[in-house]
């Protein structure tokens, strides 16, 4: 036992992503495609699984899934086909469930893992910064179930889940910690949110996550064996759970254990895991292509599957980063921030095109306001009086400190600068002929401070500065008063 | 009604409809008479609404295409708020909450419905004996059976109960019921008729098509059937010809191919001088006779029972009490509700062939039974796509075998399957395919003979098949009931 325990151990981690795809109708039928709505309500003869009905592909979500590949650089193939995956379940309504198998439509590609990804605490971690690529195995188009509710003496059955179009991303087992985890989904979220194929939203089911985890002793080729972690719904929860389980494999081997082949649940209240089942004879699913859908060319036709799934890619985080930096001089620290969110990014290009001072709206930005609100639907004004904001104090209508104020304001009372400027009397005094007056009053007041100044030492302009700012509650132009003063001082 | 009329085609009628000599409601009350007479011999019908028959005669359009004419349906299809069995107790007291394609199709030419029809379970079987319905009797010899799975359909054409009835074919489900029942069944190309609402048997292979008492009636019928639906991924974009105007009664120069393959040891001698016969008739009216092959018929009947189970058993697994049909009572947990459900509800033939189709798709056999099975499909394909280079029509008989008797073959499932050998390769190739009388044996039975297309090709078996009966008198035999 103490010899084992002195050997270090490695996770290896794949996960598999199911995702919702944001289309207008379901996968094989006309019913809406919809989260949350009155329990069957949503339903027809197909998603039903009704005798005699057919279904027919959503050329829509072929589309947004070739699209994903595209934009996690797959290879997408030429012919979409269709499979039928055979097991009983309530919640299933023909008892087969519509996927892909052999021929899934986007092959290989990855997902890159960027800084900001990575959980807050560990993004100075060197694995944070290490720009690790994530292999994908492959992409495949489905349709959803139904949801079960179980109650004390019977289940219900809400159909209106069922055919939702849903994408299952395979990961390759590339991952080794659950930081990585966090960071592959967090990233891979993102770009589904910008290519506009997923709200990607875990609590709602939108996004959902089954981790496949197991450890080996550091250097061993082999894979340990291999456990699936079902139930983890958050982004963070992933962590958690991985967390869990590798210190739990972990210890169970190096105390002697042996681990068999199983499903745990992971319960993040009590943030453990407990056996669901332990693996038995694999499923076998009785694959075959669903001879009522005729395999479909996404290279041909005018235009092809492809063709307008390449007109539909945005401009990737990446570039997007990239772009934000130079174009708006700002840092690209900043630009990465901005570019974490296509709603963020729009918000900030937006009122950066009407300021001179694109990094002050970047600082007001990000400093100041995702300091508060962390999301940027939630911050209350339009992003034109950002703009306004950094142009007032490029004009010297305000100074930084006055901003900063104003800032505040605006964010609280939903009001735009101008107007609270206004409203509180904040405009700063740059008008010579009523701050020169002030100027004089300061210079009489302090002697001290007049004759240090003309003995040499010029920082005491400071205390006499102090004096004016002091006398026009902040409100002066400190740029003007310093250099009244430098006049005045020198004419003495 | 006169008897002429009763006993007449849709052609026939249709100008008497028209010039409103008749009513639909008086055509509907003759034929709901007649049947109330008839059917309890035959029990072609599972289920009949009169009331209901008659209100859609009633307001019945006599300048469409099919006003005011009744037509049968086979259980398998979709009537809005009529019940759906597929002669299935585990469809009992089910309402289809929809319109099949078809059938909506039916209602805009004006067609006024009856009853559902009787058929083998879930379209599975050649005698309509594998219903839970009981057993069709055939209107020649009711000691016979009609033939199946569309028996219900056939005997209620050919017995006169009905002016036309659709039904559906699989592997010959309407050919080879026609042929006992002496009407005229026509399988069209996979993909001319929506199957939007056919309770789906084996989905690559199962068409929907019409029974009529006359060729002209055929065509007239897929005229109305035919055409794209968005609501079936599989069925073609293709213009609907006008088959009516294919009958010009003329065959001359016609290529008619003979495949050697199709007269084989163990068909019925009376049946082989028939179908003899009919091709020298045809060679008296002009046409071409060539001797085709198609060499991989013999493996026709296995790749068949390989593919249409393997897609049966999926298929079918969505009758499982849950949320629709029957469930049984007394389950401890949900598959136990299942296991029951599905015992309960399905006969005999209907499990063997899920059985069947599990099998063959099950890891380890798969490429042994299903990818071989369609392996062997494209080489029947290519066979037909190689004779009808030397042909533009291919003859042969309807079935190996006149009607045989009740009860006869219900225990050797193999000779059943057998019924089926000259229709079955034509759903594997996906082309299309009608029988039509072609004489009567000894005991007055009817003989069919099938006239096989190309694809798209049902013109030319229209024509041939039209220009046959004009020049013969067999389909004007009628059943003594």
């Amino acid at each position: 036992m103490s010899t084992a325990s002195a050997v270090a151990y490695e996770a290896v981690i794949g996960l598999e992503v199911h995702v919702q795809l944001k289309t207008n109708t379901k996968m094989f039928c006309g019913c809406r495609n919809e989260y949350g709505g009155e329990p069957n309500t949503h339903l027809c003869p197909v998603c039903l699984g009704l005798p005699g009905a057919l279904p027919v592909p959503n050329q829509e979500a072929i589309r947004k899934t070739i699209l994903t590949g595209l934009m996690l650089e797959c290879e997408i193939a030429p012919r979409c086909k269709f499979d039928r995956k055979n097991y009983f379940y309530a919640d299933m309504p023909k008892n087969y469930q519509i996927s892909q198998y052999d021929q899934p439509l986007c092959l290989r590609g990855g997902v890159k893992l960027y800084t900001l990804a990575f959980p807050k605490d560990v993004q100075k971690d060197p694995q944070a910064n290490a720009n690790k690529v994530i292999g994908l195995t492959r992409i495949h188009l489905e349709e959803d179930v139904a949801k079960s509710a179980h109650y004390e003496t019977q289940s219900g059955i809400d159909f209106n889940r069922a055919g939702t179009p849903l994408m299952e991303i395979v990961s390759e087992a590339d991952l080794s910690t659950p930081e990585e985890a966090f960071a592959y989904l967090s990233a891979l979220k993102q770009i589904l949110v910008y290519g506009g194929v997923s709200d990607a939203d875990m609590e709602k089911g939108q996004m959902r996550c089954d981790v496949n985890v197991s450890v080996r002793p550091v250097g061993q080729k082999e894979y340990g064996t291999k456990v699936e972690v079902k139930n983890v719904n958050s982004i963070s929860a992933v962590r958690r759970a991985l967390r869990y389980e590798i210190d739990r494999q972990t210890e169970n081997y190096q105390s002697g254990g042996i681990q068999k082949q199983e499903t745990r649940r992971w319960d993040d209240p009590q943030g453990q895991t407990t056996v669901m089942r332990v693996k038995e004879q694999a499923h076998d699913y009785r694959y075959f292509p669903d001879p009522d859908i005729l395999p479909l060319r996404t290279d041909i036709g005018q235009p092809s599957l492809l063709d307008a799934a390449k007109a539909d890619l945005p401009e990737l985080p990446e570039a997007k980063k990239a772009r934000l930096a130079t174009a708006y001089g700002i840092s690209d620290y900043q630009a990465s921030v901005l570019a974490s969110e296509v709603a963020l990014s729009a918000y900030y290009e937006k009122a950066a095109a009407l300021a001179k001072n694109k990094l002050a709206v970047a600082n007001y930005i990000i400093n100041e306001t995702l300091a508060l609100i962390s999301d940027v639907a939630a911050i209350p004004v339009p992003a034109e009086y950002f703009a306004e904001l950094a142009n007032l104090v490029d004009e010297g209508k305000i100074n930084n400190r006055q901003a900063k104020e104003v800032l505040g304001l605006m964010l609280a009372e939903k009001k735009a600068p101008s107007a609270i400027v206004a409203e509180k009397g904040l405009a700063q005094l740059s008008d010579t002929t009523a701050l020169e007056k002030v100027c004089d009053e300061a210079i009489a007041a302090n002697p001290k401070g007049v004759a240090d100044y003309k003995s040499g030492k010029v920082s005491a302009i400071n205390s006499i500065k102090g004096f004016v700012m002091k006398a026009t509650k902040g409100q002066a132009n400190p740029q003007v008063v310093n250099d009244l003063l430098e006049k005045k001082l020198a004419a003495l | 009604m006169s008897n002429e009329l009763l006993f007449g085609d849709i052609a026939a009628l249709r100008p008497r409809l028209a010039s409103k000599e008749i009513s639909p409601v008086e055509v509907a009350e003759a034929l709901l008479d007649r049947i109330s007479h008839v059917d309890p011999k035959l029990k072609a019908y599972n289920h009949l609404h009169p009331e209901n028959s008659l209100a859609q005669a009633k307001k019945a359009d006599v300048s469409l295409p099919l006003g005011g004419v009744p037509i049968a349906i086979k259980d398998v299809l979709n009537v809005k708020d009529d019940p759906l069995t597929c002669s299935s107790k585990i469809l009992q007291g089910y309402i289809a909450p929809y319109d099949a394609t078809v059938i909506r199709k039916l209602r805009e030419a004006g067609a006024v419905l009856l009853g559902r029809t009787n058929m083998d379970e879930f379209a599975m079987g050649s005698s309509t004996e594998n219903s839970a319905w009981g057993v069709t009797r055939n209107p020649w010899d009711l000691d016979r059976v009609p033939g199946g799975s569309s028996g219900g359909s056939a005997a209620a054409v050919g017995g006169h109960e009905a002016f036309a009835a659709l039904g559906s074919d699989t592997g010959g489900s309407i050919r080879q019921p026609a042929a006992f029942c002496g009407c005229v069944g026509l399988k069209p190309t996979y993909g001319r008729v929506s199957r939007f609402g056919l309770t789906a048997f084996a989905s690559s292979l199962d068409q929907v098509g019409p029974f009529t008492k006359t060729v002209r009636d055929a065509a007239l019928l897929l005229e109305v059937l035919s055409g794209h639906d968005v609501n079936d991924n599989t069925s073609a974009r293709r213009p609907v010809p006008k088959y009516t105007a294919a009958l010009t009664g003329d065959v001359k120069g016609l290529r008619l191919g003979i495949p050697k393959e199709y007269f084989i040891d163990g068909i019925d001698p009376e049946i082989e001088q028939s179908v003899r016969a009919a091709i020298k008739h045809f060679e008296g009216l002009g046409a071409e006779i060539v001797e085709v092959s198609l060499p991989h018929t013999e493996y026709a009947v296995a790749v068949y029972y390989i593919v249409a189970t393997a897609e049966a058993s999926a298929n079918l697994a969505r009758f499982d009490g849950v949320r629709y049909g029957r469930r049984a009572q007394g389950a401890t947990d949900v598959i136990d509700m299942y296991g029951r459900t599905r015992e309960e509800g399905f006969g005999a033939e209907v499990k063997r062939r899920i059985i069947l189709g599990t099998y063959v798709l099950s890891s380890g056999y798969y490429d042994a039974y299903y990818n071989r099975a369609q392996k062997v499909r494209q080489l029947l394909r290519q066979d037909f796509e190689q004779a009808f280079t030397k042909c533009d029509a291919i003859l042969t008989p309807t079935s190996p075998s006149s009607p045989f008797k009740v009860g006869e073959r219900v225990n050797d499932p193999l000779q059943m399957y057998l019924a089926d050998i000259f229709t079955i390769a034509v759903n594997l190739a996906g082309i299309c395919g009608l029988s039509l009388p072609c004489g009567f044996t000894k005991a007055k039975l009817p003989i069919g003979l099938q006239i096989i297309g190309p694809q798209w090709g049902e013109e030319t078996i229209l024509r041939a098949a039209d220009a046959y009966e004009r020049s013969t008198k067999w389909h004007q035999e009628r059943p003594n009931l």
